[in-house]
């Protein structure tokens, strides 16, 4: 399936070092929680850009392989600090199946790329930056279960929500970063 | 001031002379834990190249003055990027030639003795990955034992050495490594030796390595004899040549034994082992030198860079041949072995002539260290 990117990068053909160099020079252009797409044919970039990526506090979200090409997915400063979350109504990771199959949906505000490298079973992708032109896709009559990596991304989305009406509207923590359960890949 | 090429073949002399070296491995942590260049003498830092794009004054101070420096990558790129850093600000420094791709392949001839008649005999050491193979030479013929897949050193050290390669001897099917044995024999006109227990699968020809059978090199007859000896496989066969030395194959090793699980029968395969290790092996003139397929640590090379050592000194000394309970001897070799060799399987189905991967597919499968042994 496609993978959505902010920014592309090709770096096809070179050998290590260039492409984690290139990389390097390439993520100054974006802002942060931006995804860019590096393509590459060198087999070594999968361990080193994973390696880079984590070191320097980028979110490595995975990569796939269609004819001998590599297409890496990261997103800029994915680690950054955790702010202090405001939303009150919160619920814990291990709840959440449960109280799914009493009714309500999850709702996954990370970018389109990370719910495609797993997310949880039937669960609805609406990235942040998307929701408030996307919100008549949601009703408010039902639960909604927010979740992203780090409970961030979801904090900010469940206060946007209940700003417009969504009254049962729950944070889901620590979110997909501390997820054991099943997950479901659209790649 | 200059940054220069090492090749890998230097980076041998090193080891084998017991020479100081500096090496800064710039490749990624999880590759540098798994496998690096080892020598008894080698000092190392490892900071992976992403963290030196930006310049490596950060690293200079920990890069000493007074022993060569070399830096070390996967391919050679990275390091030679590093390296041109660190001559810009002011110091000497060697990178790699052809990264640690090129010290897996490097394979240095190493006399082990003379044999009857005015025979030698040779071990190949692959430091890199720690496999050693072995050819026997008597008067205008030659056996090899257990080769790598770089059938040209063989070939080019028998024509430099004037002999016509006869047969070619594969102890086991190997797991850890590709096997140049049966393209060595294609490639000379040599017999290819398997030993059929361990052929079950194989799908080209090959002439069974039965027990007891015996092989006359040259003028002067110089035997090689075969002794079945199972246990890290079930066909797994030892050589006695000269009636000097013994050839473990991955059976026994100089500081460990070798592993029963690479063919995924463990359980089936502890008691040949134990058979092999104290009984067959007891039975043998503690004369003998004993020449393994591998080693897995620094430590097991001798003075002049070989691998051997009496097997009356291995009775006493290595640990994998003094467990006296049968029940303890089992858990060592079955419970809590190492990690399995990189792509093992894989190898085992291209040593079967089932599958024929290209060279790099061939490079990628045997990154990293061997493994075949328990300690």
């Amino acid at each position: 399936m496609f993978i959505k990117a902010d920014v592309h990068l090709d770096a096809k053909g070179y050998a290590c070092p260039m492409p984690i160099v290139k990389t390097k020079t390439a993520m100054n252009d974006l802002t942060d929680g931006q995804i860019l797409e590096v393509q590459a044919t060198d087999k070594g970039s999968i361990a080193d850009l994973k390696a880079w990526a984590e070191s320097v506090g980028h979110q490595y979200i995975g990569t796939i392989e269609d004819h001998g090409v590599l297409f890496h997915f990261i997103r800029k400063n994915g680690d950054a600090e955790v702010t202090e979350k405001k939303f009150e109504q919160t619920i814990q990771n291990d709840e959440l199946l449960e109280r799914v199959s009493n009714g309500g949906i999850v709702l996954d505000v990370r970018e389109q790329a990370e719910y495609a490298f797993g997310h949880i079973e039937g669960a609805k992708s609406i990235p942040l930056g998307e929701l408030e032109e996307r919100l008549v896709e949601l009703t408010k009559d039902q639960e909604i279960y927010v979740i992203c990596r780090t409970g961030k991304r979801s904090d900010l989305a469940a206060q946007k929500l209940f700003e417009k009406g969504f009254t049962k509207v729950y944070n889901v923590l620590p979110g997909m970063s501390s997820w054991n359960g099943p997950l479901e890949k659209n790649i | 001031m200059a940054s220069m090429k090492m090749t890998a073949a230097q980076v041998a002399r090193k080891v084998i002379e017991n020479q100081p070296l500096f090496i800064l491995d710039v490749r990624n942590g999880d590759a540098y834990e798994d496998w690096k260049i080892e020598g008894h003498r080698f000092d190392y830092l490892n900071v992976p190249y992403f963290h030196l794009i930006d310049g490596v004054e950060e690293i200079l101070h920990a890069l000493p003055t007074d022993k060569d420096v070399l830096v070390v990558c996967a391919k050679e790129g990275s390091s030679q990027m590093v390296a041109e850093m660190i001559s810009e600000a002011g110091r000497d420094v060697y990178y790699l030639e052809g990264g640690m791709k090129s010290w897996s392949s490097y394979v240095e001839p190493i006399k082990v003795g003379n044999l009857t008649g005015g025979g030698e005999l040779y071990q190949f050491v692959r430091f890199g990955k720690g496999c050693l193979s072995y050819m026997v030479i008597s008067e205008g013929e030659a056996a090899v034992i257990d080769a790598v897949r770089f059938t040209d050193e063989f070939i080019n050290f028998a024509k430099e050495k004037n002999v016509e390669i006869k047969h070619v001897f594969d102890t086991h099917l190997h797991a850890d490594h590709i096997s140049g044995g049966r393209h060595i024999a294609e490639e000379t006109g040599a017999i290819y030796y398997l030993p059929p227990k361990d052929a079950t699968e194989v799908e080209f020809e090959y002439t069974p390595l039965e027990d007891g059978l015996s092989i006359k090199i040259g003028v002067s007859k110089l035997e090689v004899g075969a002794l079945y000896s199972p246990g890290h496989t079930i066909g797994s066969t030892s050589f006695i040549v000269d009636s000097k030395y013994l050839l473990t194959g991955d059976i026994l090793f100089i500081d460990s034994i070798g592993r029963p699980d690479l063919a995924g029968l463990a359980e089936d395969w502890v008691d040949d082992l134990r058979q092999t290790l104290y009984i067959r092996y007891r039975e043998l003139s503690e004369e003998l030198t004993v020449l393994p397929a591998h080693f897995m640590i620094i430590d097991e090379l001798n003075e002049d860079g070989t691998v051997a050592k009496r097997l009356g000194d291995l009775l006493i000394e290595n640990h994998g041949l003094n467990i006296e309970d049968e029940a303890e001897f089992r858990r060592t070799v079955t419970d809590n072995l190492p990690p399995q060799p990189n792509a093992y399987q894989q190898i085992r189905q291209v040593n079967m002539g089932k599958v024929s991967p290209n060279h790099e597919e061939q490079i990628e499968m045997e990154i990293g260290p061997n493994r075949c042994a328990v300690r």
